[in-house]
């Protein structure tokens, strides 16, 4: 990227670049490459893909998590998922991860951590639920052996610095009526944090899934920020109840 | 024909496969014991027989007449494998031995006959040897051909022994049924022309019943005139690579065990490395101080090498324990047979399918090391209604099972899974209007629209959407494990979406999308 001499930039665009170049200078590695990613998540994830060597925060949805994870297992790679016994593996299937090439350790029990580790050496993308709080030190620690191995952790819960975090912040389901229909579709809001508090948070509007079981964004031009928030009802009845 | 080449030696183990599963799972033989295959008894005991039950009968109608009856599944593995010790025994006894099933062996009759000094002789020699290991009943037969033999020693009664003289056995397999030397269909056609026994048959003229059975007629003829053209043929033994341990003093600890077996374990491997095989499945046997025996395949994604044997062992002793715990009781004796061995030429790529890359099973075997064999799974969807039926969970390195999630399994749900699907069901409270909890009457209809909703005891929050009762009804024919839940899909007030359960306990939730 070459210093902004030639031309004085229109200022949305100079914004733009400013906030790009932030977020590069954050980053932990500058030339940390791209995991292939479900095109649906282009839009929600910081700088478009996953990154090798990052961690993921991915709160509140196993649809979600799944659709992180689709997107790797479809280009062949493998994909493993630790401490989730309750990973419905149909839908995973449904959702276009390769049985395959999944990996399962339900109930890693205490040494979670090693097993993360044990992992992580070898999958290239780990799915995890802690099963307690991690301690910085350790954490610090698993993700320079990430780097290491250009190993993307996508983690269901809480971890001290996280290079984003993902959460559903509204879902709404189409096709149940009172008494009558079946679920089909569902759109969802999904909140993004970058690293630190610098890159403000942004949200975006998915179908996780659509009536064909795919992701989509939603949206005219699809976007990262959504021009109308969530519908107002909605809002107010999350704060009353 | 010379005069003595086709004597045959028939050694026969009266119900062997009824035998072998007692041995195996330390049933009592003189219960009435079934062993089915395809919903047909396969093999009976004595004492089923007494009660009526034959083989080829139905099951519903064996138990019908045996109320009594144990039925298990046969497993032709495991009759061959009890039977192995057998082989080897008798081989060493009389050489040149051929196994025509388990449970029965053929052998020539001059040369025993000729060492033992006369074929009574022999064929006491060879009672004794089975005794030894154990089998009773065994039955031997001596005549021209191993079919005549064979007859023969089914045909002993009073004594062990049934010795057809050379050159009656035609005679003697005269009066038997013509169906044990045809298939059942040619049995039935030779009964409707009248021709009931094998004497009958053998005297029809040999160009006809060519030309009306075949070449499978015409052998069968020959068998029937006592002709037969088979000799015996004598089997290779295979080379022995199983090692065996015996610990004295008994070990009792794993970490003892796992150091005192390594270097067995490589010379395990060596030794098949030698020949240019690899293992890629084995059987790991464990005897305890108080008679305790514990067997177990292993299977290898890939193949084992030494390390992997040891670990093989430490898990089968280990179960849900840790690495240091003390057993229950001391191991005296430990052996490892190889299951399949394959050349080393196949396996210059992965094992099945595509192979998973060496480096992602050296992780996976790390952390099944650290957390126990089961503990790593690879997933499969398999058949069933209920969502956690579908999901099927292989541990790694053992070959998943049959495919059965392309049946239509009526009552399973439609395209959309949900994502998680618990283990425990969650507890809930459905709620109508008026805070009772909603029932479903005999006919399927619900009390009351619901309309609030609870997880685990918590606070009730209202529903957003539903839809139900979708009634799933499983295995209405048998009274113990029949099944009637009712399915209904929820969308609560965070608009996450849930699957409950009602059963005759109450409700559940069994699967969230969330």
């Amino acid at each position: 990227m070459t210093a902004p001499l030639v031309a004085p930039a229109p200022r949305p665009a100079h914004v733009e670049e400013l906030q790009a170049r932030i977020r590069g200078m954050q980053a932990t590695r500058l030339d940390s490459k791209a995991v292939p990613t479900h095109p649906a998540l282009e839009s929600v994830l910081p700088g478009g893909t996953l990154r090798e060597g990052t961690v993921v925060q991915v709160e509140g949805s196993t649809t979600l998590l799944m659709a992180l994870l689709a997107g790797p297992s479809a280009s062949g790679r493998w994909v493993a998922v630790a401490g989730m016994p309750e990973f419905g593996v149909e839908a995973a299937a449904r959702f276009g991860i390769a049985l395959d090439r999944l990996v399962l350790v339900p109930d890693p029990g205490r040494q979670w951590l090693t097993v993360v580790a044990a992992l992580a050496d070898v999958i290239p993308v780990v799915a995890v639920r802690p099963a307690g709080r991690v301690a910085p030190a350790e954490s610090s620690r698993l993700q320079a052996r990430l780097r290491q191995r250009g190993t993307t952790l996508l983690v269901a819960g809480d971890w001290p610095g996280s290079d984003a975090r993902l959460g559903v912040e509204a879902s709404e389901w189409q096709g149940l009526e009172q008494g009558h229909g079946h679920l089909a579709e569902r759109e969802v809001v999904v909140s993004v944090a970058g690293r630190g508090e610098f890159v403000r948070s942004t949200r975006s509007r998915l179908r996780l899934p659509g009536r064909s079981l795919e992701f989509a964004p939603v949206g005219t031009d699809g976007t990262a920020d959504v021009a109308e928030p969530i519908r107002l009802d909605d809002l107010e009845r999350r704060a009353t109840g | 024909m010379t005069a003595d080449p086709g004597r045959a030696i028939v050694l026969w183990c009266p119900d062997w496969p009824i035998f072998a599963v007692c041995r195996e799972h330390g049933l009592d033989a003189a219960a009435p014991i079934a062993l089915t295959e395809a919903g047909l008894v396969y093999a009976c005991s004595p004492a089923a027989r007494r009660d009526g039950v034959a083989r080829g009968l139905k099951l519903r109608e064996a138990q019908y007449r045996s109320p009594g009856l144990t039925v298990l599944d046969y497993d032709a593995a495991l009759d061959m494998r009890v039977f192995e010790p057998v082989v080897r025994r008798v081989e060493a006894t009389v050489p040149g031995v051929q196994l025509i099933r388990p449970g029965t062996l053929a052998m020539r009759a001059r040369g025993p006959a000729r060492y033992y000094g006369g074929e009574d002789a022999a064929a006491a020699a060879l009672l004794e040897t089975v005794a030894e290991l154990g089998v009773p009943g065994a039955r031997i037969g001596i005549a021209d051909g191993p079919f005549a033999a064979e007859q023969a020693a089914r045909a002993a009664r009073e004594s062990s022994v049934g010795i057809v003289p050379p050159g009656a056995s035609a005679a003697f397999i005269a009066p038997l049924p013509v169906g044990l030397v045809v298939d059942p269909r040619t049995a039935t056609l030779l009964n409707r022309l009248g021709v009931h026994t094998l004497g009958e048959f053998a005297a029809l003229p040999d160009d006809d019943v060519r030309r009306r059975f075949g070449a499978a007629g015409a052998f069968a003829h020959d068998r029937a005139a006592g002709r037969e053209q088979a000799r015996v043929v004598a089997r290779t033994p295979p080379p022995e690579f199983e090692v065996e341990q015996h610990f004295e003093p008994p070990l009792d600890r794993i970490d003892q065990l796992a150091f005192a077996f390594r270097v067995g374990a490589e010379e395990f491997i060596d030794r098949m490395r030698a020949v240019r095989l690899v293992c890629t499945g084995l059987r790991i046997e464990l005897d305890d101080e108080r008679g305790g025996h514990s067997s177990r395949s292993w299977l290898h994604p890939r193949w084992f090498t030494p390390t992997d044997v040891v670990d093989r062992v430490r898990w089968q002793l280990q179960g849900a324990g840790t690495a240091d715990s003390g057993l229950a009781s001391p191991i005296v004796r430990l052996r490892v047979v190889p299951e399949r061995i394959d050349s080393t030429g196949n396996h210059e790529e992965g094992l099945w399918g595509g192979g998973p890359d060496e480096r992602v099973h050296h992780g996976l075997t790390r952390v099944q090391s650290m957390l126990g064999h089961e503990a790593v799974v690879t997933a499969a969807i398999g058949g069933g209604r209920m969502l956690a039926d579908r999901q099927v969970l292989v541990p790694w390195g053992d070959r998943p099972p049959e495919r059965t999630s392309d049946a239509p399994w009526p009552g399973s749900l439609p395209a959309l899974a949900p994502a998680s699907v618990f283990r425990e069901r969650l507890p809930i409270a459905l709620l109508d209007a008026r805070g009772d909890i909603v029932a479903i009457d005999q006919r399927g209809a619900i009390s009351a629209p619901p309309e609030r909703f609870a997880v685990g005891g918590g606070e009730a929050a209202p529903v957003r959407a539903w839809a139900g009762p979708w009634p799933v009804v499983e295995r209405w024919w048998d009274a113990e494990h029949a099944k009637r839940v009712h399915r209904f899909q929820v969308v609560d007030d965070d608009g996450c979406a849930w699957l409950l359960v009602r059963d005759r306990e109450g409700w559940w939730a069994e699967a969230r999308y969330d």
